[in-house]
């Protein structure tokens, strides 16, 4: 049996060995789970962009774009399996994506060893913004503790810059993303005097009955999440039949999309999330996307998804990969690049308005430039808005910088922990 | 042809009760030994370690642990990732804290911390029994996953609650951390796994495995004949535990190199180990592997020919990989109720008649 099954896999791998093309780009999705709701969008975004530099410009410098997409059901083993399967595929993977903060966890090293960055866009280690101890990762334009600041901040200038002896409830996802930001708040919590209450959600967040009746009862001014996938939704309507103050209940980024609040219905009016980049599909570059995409049938999944919050999101961090190749090809002055090449241009990666705007995507992101020193971006975001009747969440802030004093000495404190358990000398 | 004991002349105590007493299957035995230590280090790459040997070897010593205490012992545990858990947790600690003693150290003494979690949560089963225990092991492994996501000292207070092994060396061969060379891994688990199966191999067939097996045939029986029913009941979920910690302690230092433990060693991990067990064969550790290979090979398998080969969408391969494997885990328990190790047994019949059955 065991034997059968090997000689048959070594067949089925001989057979899968992917079509050459020069700039490999891994898509690691999950369309089918728990996180399958959350997972569908961002995928279709980040696939849509690189067919559309494919039909529209013939790739990128003229080098086409080899994309493999791999399911990874937001397991941290089939993630795992994954990385191991790609990372050679074509002239070797370019940049990894994988959209789940444990599975970022298990890459850090093994990218590190391999030689391979990863582009954790507001999402895995938030630490990784120190450049000098990781050296492979990046994490710009925003991350995690700038979310929980965000959020405090909305929460101070909504009440006067005055917020000593609220009380705030975090909800979270029982796991490494949970619990990222809970440092941060605590830090936070100490300079404004607010008072702040810990409910984790464990794995995959169908049930949370009991941390809403907790809520209930302690009635907390405001509720912050960390929550994704199924967990959104639950969460959401839970705060709706508990008559929660929507406008006090504020999501991270990856707890506002369209999925998470529409099964709520009316009630879920209001709601806020924060966001670090634009919405809505106003923008000239959707124009290009229906023409060379989806009227051509070329769309990833089941091309409905186009302009939803997290496919803008997908879109935008195929935007800032294809940015970085294009930085890499000037500064190496080839096309066809490597993925070391590829590190480099990701972190001269510069986006300004101009940049942006060429691209068909003006005010689409805050404008940032990466460093060697700085993998995070300057920490821009803003808060939107969830407009039950019109079905769209809308910006309701401009982006403004989360409390860098705090944040900062937060990542020397745990890169250089890292540093340390790593053995990782510090430097540029 | 194959498997006859004619001619095969035992002429002393020794060879009577040896292991493998036809001749055939002891040199097969013997082929794939030297297959596996010899050849298969020499040809693997990163991706056949990492989605292949790894899984399945680390699997096969957590079927072999649980199905001393399912197969043989007729205890049913639904606390498998519980106690994996305790074994990452545990060789987690001993690296951190002790860094000079060799990893190979850690990954036997994590197993012995497990053993006596398991022997702790093993004490309900001298009064109840069948699912009322599946019950009380379940609650095991909620509250296991639950206290090592709840205490700091576990996971010594890191900001995101999940554990990293660190680079530790065998001999200054590094074995876990990102440096870690595809062979050496390979390697140090294919040591435990040899060593799990040969020690558990014997432990069934001796004293204690017949203990068991009185135990789990008809416990009343069997303390009438004078098998003690808290030692062999305990020591079956001593020894179990240990074989689950070993595999916990693989799992994470050598497989992963980092775990998040509500979602490595969740209530899934529990069930699936207890299907490799079922669908391999219960009371068997030939089963233990074949069950292990099935249900870690078989979704790698599917994936690399329905996406790979055929190009069809990923989402679509997963959703149908989970179909057919489901529906193959029936059709198996349907065709043979005794798992693939029965089907294995009836071939080795079969064939040693061949080609002339009459």
């Amino acid at each position: 049996m065991r034997q059968k099954l090997m000689t048959a896999a070594a067949v089925a791998m001989m057979a899968a060995s992917p079509a050459l093309a020069e700039l490999t780009i891994v898509d690691t999705s999950y369309r089918t789970g728990p996180y399958a709701a959350n997972g569908i969008p961002f995928s279709d975004g980040y696939q849509d962009y690189f067919t559309l530099l494919n039909e529209r410009d013939g790739g990128i410098g003229g080098e086409m774009i080899n994309l493999v997409e791999c399911e990874t059901g937001y397991n941290t083993e089939k993630g795992v399996e994954c990385y191991e399967a790609t990372k050679n595929a074509g002239d070797g993977a370019l940049v990894y994506q994988p959209l789940s903060t444990g599975i970022t966890y298990q890459l850090i090293p093994k990218a590190t060893a391999d030689g391979i960055p990863l582009h954790t866009m507001g999402y895995g280690r938030t630490s990784a913004k120190n450049g000098e101890v990781f050296k492979w990762v990046f994490n710009y334009p925003a991350n995690y503790w700038d979310g929980a600041s965000h959020a405090i901040t909305h929460i101070l200038n909504e009440n006067g810059g005055d917020i000593s002896g609220r009380k705030i409830a975090l909800v979270y996802h029982n796991s490494a993303y949970g619990k990222e930001p809970i440092r941060t708040l605590e830090n936070l919590a100490e300079k404004h005097g607010f008072e702040l209450t810990l409910l984790p959600v464990d794995h995959p967040g169908q049930e949370q009955k009991s941390q809403w009746l907790q809520i209930r009862r302690e009635k907390p001014d405001n509720v912050i999440m960390w929550g994704w996938g199924v967990m959104n939704q639950v969460a959401i309507q839970e705060a709706v039949n508990i008559r929660f103050p929507m406008d006090q209940f504020i999501g991270i980024w990856w707890s506002g999309s369209e999925n998470d609040v529409k099964p709520a219905g009316d009630r879920a009016d209001g709601y806020k999330a924060l966001t670090f980049h634009n919405l809505g599909d106003d923008y000239p570059v959707y124009a290009d996307i229906q023409e060379h995409v989806v009227d051509t049938g070329k769309a990833a999944g089941a091309g409905d998804q186009v302009g939803t919050v997290l496919y803008n999101r997908g879109m935008y961090a195929a935007m800032l990969a294809a940015e970085a190749v294009k930085t890499a090809q000037e500064m190496h002055g080839v096309t066809a690049i490597s993925a070391a090449q590829m590190r480099d241009g990701m972190e001269n990666l510069e986006m300004t308005e101009e940049k942006m705007a060429a691209l068909g995507l003006p005010n689409f992101g805050p404008e940032f430039k990466v460093s060697c020193e700085n993998h995070g971006g300057n920490g821009f975001g803003a808060v939107s808005q969830w407009d039950a009747e019109a079905g769209e969440f809308t910006l309701i802030t401009d982006y403004y910088q989360s409390d860098q004093e705090i944040i900062g000495k937060l990542v020397a404190e745990d890169s250089a922990q890292f540093a340390e358990e790593n053995g990782i000398e510090p430097g540029c | 042809m194959f498997y006859r004991e004619a001619g095969d002349f035992k002429t002393s105590y020794t060879d009577d009760s040896q292991t493998f007493p036809i001749k055939f299957d002891r040199y097969r035995y013997y082929v794939v030994l030297v297959l596996a230590f010899a050849v298969v280090p020499f040809v693997i790459n990163d991706y056949w370690v990492n989605a292949v040997f790894l899984p399945f070897l680390i699997y096969s010593i957590a079927a072999i642990g649980l199905n001393i205490l399912v197969g043989y012992c007729g205890q049913v545990s639904l606390g498998t990732g519980g106690f994996m858990a305790v074994g990452a947790y545990a060789v987690y600690k001993l690296m951190v804290a002790f860094p000079e003693v060799s990893i190979f150290f850690h990954v036997i003494l994590a197993g012995g911390i497990t053993a006596g979690v398991c022997v702790l949560f093993g004490l309900p089963s001298l009064r109840i029994k069948g699912f009322y225990l599946a019950v009380a092991t379940l609650a095991a492994q909620f509250f296991l996953v639950w206290i090592f996501n709840r205490v700091g000292w576990f996971y010594n207070y890191s900001a995101s609650g999940q554990i990293n092994a660190p680079e530790r060396t065998v001999f200054g061969v590094p074995v876990t951390g990102a440096e870690t060379a595809p062979w050496a891994a390979y390697i140090f688990c294919l040591v435990f796994v040899v060593a799990s199966a040969i020690i558990a191999r014997n432990l069934t067939r001796g004293m204690a495995g017949r203990k068991w097996m009185a135990i789990r045939d008809m416990d009343i029986a069997a303390e009438i004949i004078g098998v003690n029913p808290l030692k062999a009941k305990l020591s079956a979920f001593a020894v179990s535990g240990f074989f689950v910690g070993l595999s916990g302690a693989l799992f994470f230092a050598v497989y992963l190199g980092a775990v998040e433990v509500g979602e490595a060693f969740g209530i899934n991990k529990s069930f699936l180990v207890l299907f490799m067990v079922i669908i391999g064969g219960l009371g068997s550790i030939f089963g233990s592997f074949a069950g292990a290979a099935f249900l870690v090979l078989l979704p790698v398998l599917l994936k690399n020919t329905l996406v790979g080969g055929l190009g069809w969408p990923t989402d679509l391969a997963a959703h149908l990989e989970f179909m057919i494997v489901g529906g193959l885990i029936i059709i198996f328990l349907i065709a043979e109720p005794h798992g693939l190790a029965q089907l294995w047994r009836v071939a080795k019949e079969k064939l040693r008649l061949w080609p002339f059955p009459h």
